[in-house]
């Protein structure tokens, strides 16, 4: 068969990581190729390489197309080849029609004049062959999530097509969008169309996939045929991997429970109807770091900022425990005070004010702890951001340093102390490594074994599961909203985890 | 081995501390344009901008104008906009004489009456903002009308005047002289002294209290050059006003204004909280900031601050007009951006927005004394404006 893909000794680094190391990827005209492998394996950055998203130069390797090396310097370069990129979260603007949407940037028009007419016609034989049944000028914002997927397919098409990426294309959608979705894929191969399939869902892909490659650490491990497919294969390619003394040793001394929650439900934020989580109940001990392990969009995050302060979601129900007694956890405030903290997956946006320096980050969460009759203490402010700093190791010129100018490791630990500033009993770590180099994050992991040593509690989401392992005392796994899995550390390893999640995934879908 | 890591550590500190001076070299370069300016115009109409008689007009010509400016301060710091806060002022003072005048109220609850219902205006506002998330451009855009059209309303399109000759004091007033002595008001130069004498005395105090716990202040000649210019400045400025009348009855509310106001933003615990909402409002509210209520309070306060400045023109022109307070906002908030202020919001400083203010009183003053059209005065404010905004830009992008 004919290779119209190869990519070759792929390498892309960014500061500090190296997301890419020498990865091969070989697809074949006609065939629907998948590729697999973990949170952070590097499967998202590979093909924004092959789009143009990092032009040629910020990567080494080579990528021939069609039998020819390829210099893509941005999208539109690789959409004149035909390789069409649809992304996990649609790039769709909602307020307008499906037709302003599938010529958006690409509009027929003579002299500026968009000729809607032919715009119009042209959408609705798209629609007609990706088997939506819906008028061209129907907005965006009226369609469901299924029916959008096939929309942005719809817009792959008009621009002639030869190789489709499809990155996780049904991990919102339910049983029969998902079935529809890859009845339409077989349709394309068969119209020689080829396609990537990124996907966690190890059943459809076994169901439409021709060959599978697997990614693990930012490498490739192995490209397997279709009659080598099988679940314990693919899952051992992934996850198999021994864990190094990247994790830094702590004897646990465990406590009593410190922190429960029961029969948690939370409902979406905006789409009232849909249950986000579903019936939670877990707890962490005293001295414990409890981890939850889990697919992207699983519903971790959304757990975490409920039980702070309802800071997600609505119509939440259930029940949260601080040292065996029920407490309102009803606003950030109380959260708080019930010696709750929440370090955000997403330091930027939720977790620095990047304007400011490092000395009034530290202090904002608790500035009643540096102020007497809400007149701030000078001194007193000085003395804990100098404390802090070196307590978790800030590498900056002085505490007067921008937080916006500081490193993403650095930032991480800005953060860090002002929860440690707030005096909690709870720590919530949402994905507190993420980002950041080996190195930072071996000193987050020293800064969590300190603060369990002196008799706090962490529950910690990640997507990286060796930190999970290396970390954690228990784990809990999380999928689609509920918990499919609670093991000891000791137990636990990837292949479980994993095995834990694709059964569920097998129940749900 | 332990002790060598603390004694570096300490130095550390030290040094770490001495870099806080660079957030105020600002504030500097800002009081050097203001005396710059001041030398140009007292040059170019020689010698009238210095003169006690035109120095007591410039405070009593800006005082409004500065008033609004703390309030409006912390509305752009807190990353939003108030425009309304000419025709609120406008209102206020149409409010003050349709009380003081028509029906006879005396001077002292109408005065308050006035204040509640500028706070309540600023709440009525600040509620669709904070709680509604109606962008503050647009709320404020529509008191703007609102306000105006009121004005209009309750004045009936007339001129409502006299005031009452207590009422007008608060402009037109000086502060007495116990000693009676003609020509020089001895009491007022006393109260310039003792204020030199106070700022002395807390400068040397914080930087006693910061050398007692290790940390290195500015430079010592640094420090002492620095009292002495502005002990220097104030005793020259009380000096010349001392010569006509005394110190206006309007500066001393509006130095206790922004005594205030430097201390809240400065030292207390809710305007370190305003700046961080201005910062990244997502962070300051996962931080557990209400960020809902400051945004509020932080309306309620300008409506307050627009009251008050609007009672204060009324008792200076002793008359109120419909057209009162028309494009204060824009002086406002011109004065809060020539300060430094980022319409990002989380940025900026009171003394930053007097002297903003200040800058633009002096070119307004000078410019007339010196006979520039009005609209050629126009042309050059706008310029100043934008060449102010460029040059912090510049600076932060080179930063």
């Amino acid at each position: 068969m004919e290779t119209i893909l190869e990519m070759r000794n792929i390498t892309k680094i960014f500061p500090g990581v190296k997301a890419l190391n020498n990865v091969n990827l070989n697809v074949r005209k006609g065939e629907i190729h998948a590729l697999v492998g973990e949170n952070g394996a590097g499967k998202s950055t590979l093909m924004k390489v092959l789009s143009g998203v990092y032009p040629h130069g910020s990567y080494e390797g080579e990528i021939f197309y069609n039998g020819q090396e390829q210099h893509f310097r941005d999208i539109s370069d690789s959409e004149k080849q035909g390789i069409i990129i649809i992304h996990q979260e649609l790039a769709l603007v909602p307020l307008l029609s499906i037709a302003e949407n599938i010529f958006l940037g690409n509009e027929p028009a003579k002299f500026g004049i968009i000729d809607w007419h032919v715009a119009e016609n042209r959408t609705r034989e798209l629609l007609a062959k990706v088997g939506l049944k819906e008028d061209p000028l129907t907005l965006i914002t009226n369609l469901g999530v299924g029916k959008q997927q096939l929309v942005e397919i719809a817009k792959a098409l008009s621009k002639d097509v030869e190789l489709l990426i499809l990155d996780e294309p049904t991990a919102s959608l339910n049983e029969k969008d998902s079935d529809a979705l890859l009845a339409l894929l077989l349709e394309f191969k068969a119209q020689g169309i080829s396609s990537i399939l990124i996907s966690h869902k190890l059943n459809e892909v076994g169901k439409v996939a021709d060959r599978i490659t697997v990614l693990r650490d930012g490498a490739t491990i192995e490209t397997l045929d279709k009659q080598d497919i099988s679940e314990d294969r693919i899952v051992t390619s992934m996850v198999g991997r021994q864990l190094a003394d990247r994790f830094p040793q702590r004897e646990p001394n465990i406590g009593e429970v410190v922190f429960e929650v029961k029969d948690w439900v939370v409902h979406h934020h905006i789409h009232s109807d849909r249950v986000v989580i579903n019936g939670i109940n877990l707890n962490v001990r005293r001295g414990e770091v409890v981890g939850i392990a889990g697919l992207m969009g699983a519903g971790r995050t959304e757990f975490a900022m409920s039980v702070f302060g309802k800071a997600y979601g609505r119509h939440i129900s259930g029940e949260v425990f601080i040292k065996g007694k029920p407490v309102d956890v009803s606003t950030i405030n109380k959260a708080i005070d019930n010696g709750i903290a929440y370090v955000t997956e997403d330091r930027k946006t939720y977790g620095l004010n990047l304007i400011d320096h490092i000395k009034h980050n530290t202090t904002i969460a608790n500035l009643d702890g540096v102020s007497n009759s809400g007149v701030l203490d000078d001194m007193a402010e000085l003395k804990v951001a100098n404390e802090y700093r070196r307590k978790t190791n800030i590498r900056s010129s002085s505490i007067y340093q921008k937080t916006g100018n500081l490193s993403g490791g650095n930032q991480q630990k800005v953060v860090l102390s002002k929860w440690l500033f707030a005096n909690p009993d709870l720590l919530i770590l949402d994905e507190p490594t993420r980002g950041i180099d080996v190195g930072a994050k071996y000193e987050i992991y020293t800064i969590i074994n300190q603060l369990v040593s002196e008799g706090k509690s962490v529950l910690m989401i990640s997507s990286e599961m060796p930190e999970l392992l290396g970390v954690c005392d228990r784990i809990y796994v999380m999928n689609q909203g509920r918990l499919v899995g609670e093991m000891p550390a000791s137990e636990a390893s990837q292949e479980k985890i994993m095995r834990a999640i694709i059964r569920a995934e097998g129940k749900a879908s | 081995m332990t002790i060598e890591t603390a004694a570096t550590q300490g130095k550390k500190d030290l040094k770490t501390d001495g870099s806080a001076l660079k957030g105020n070299y600002r504030e500097y370069g800002l009081v050097l344009a203001l005396i710059l300016i001041m030398i140009f115009f007292q040059y170019t109409t020689s010698g009238v901008l210095f003169r006690p008689v035109n120095l007591t007009n410039l405070v009593l010509q800006n005082s409004y104008i500065i008033i609004m400016a703390l309030g409006m301060l912390l509305v752009i710091v807190a990353g939003h906009i108030d425009l309304s806060v000419g025709s609120v002022s406008g209102f206020i003072g149409g409010l003050a004489a349709v009380m003081m005048v028509r029906w006879q109220i005396h001077y002292i609850p109408a005065a308050i009456i006035c204040l509640v219902m500028g706070g309540a205006i600023g709440a009525a506002q600040g509620y669709w903002i904070a709680y509604h998330k109606i962008p503050s451009f647009i709320v404020t855009l529509a008191g703007m009308l609102v306000f105006r059209g009121l004005a209009l309303w309750l004045l009936g399109g007339q001129s409502v005047g006299p005031f009452p000759p207590q009422f007008q004091l608060l402009s037109s007033g000086f502060i007495p002289d116990v000693f009676a002595n003609p020509g020089f008001n001895i009491t007022s130069m006393l109260v310039g002294i003792l204020l030199v004498a106070l700022m002395i005395y807390f400068s040397v105090r914080g930087r006693a209290k910061r050398e007692k716990h290790g940390y290195e202040g500015e430079p010592f000649v640094l420090f002492v050059s620095k009292n002495l210019i502005i002990g220097g400045i104030i005793l020259f400025l009380t000096y010349l006003l001392s010569s006509y009348k005394g110190l206006p009855n309007v500066l001393v509310v509006m130095s206790l204004l922004i005594a205030l106001f430097v201390f809240v933003t400065k030292r207390m615990t809710v305007g370190r909280r305003i700046y961080a909402m201005g910062g990244n409002e997502k962070a300051a509210k996962l931080s557990g900031i209400k960020t809902e209520r400051l945004t509020f309070l932080t309306f309620v306060n300008m409506g307050v601050l627009a009251a008050l400045a609007g009672l204060i023109f009324a008792a200076r022109l002793n008359t109120a007009t419909p057209k009162a307070g028309l494009g204060f906002e824009l002086d406002v908030i011109a004065a809060v951006f020539i300060g430094g202020a980022s319409a990002m919001g989380g940025v900026g400083q009171v003394m930053g927005a007097v002297i903003g203010a200040f800058i633009m009183g002096v070119m307004n003053n000078g410019m007339s004394i010196m006979g520039v059209n009005i609209d050629w005065q126009q042309v050059i404010k706008g310029l100043v404006l934008l060449a102010a905004v460029i040059f912090d830009v510049y600076n932060k992008n080179k930063a």
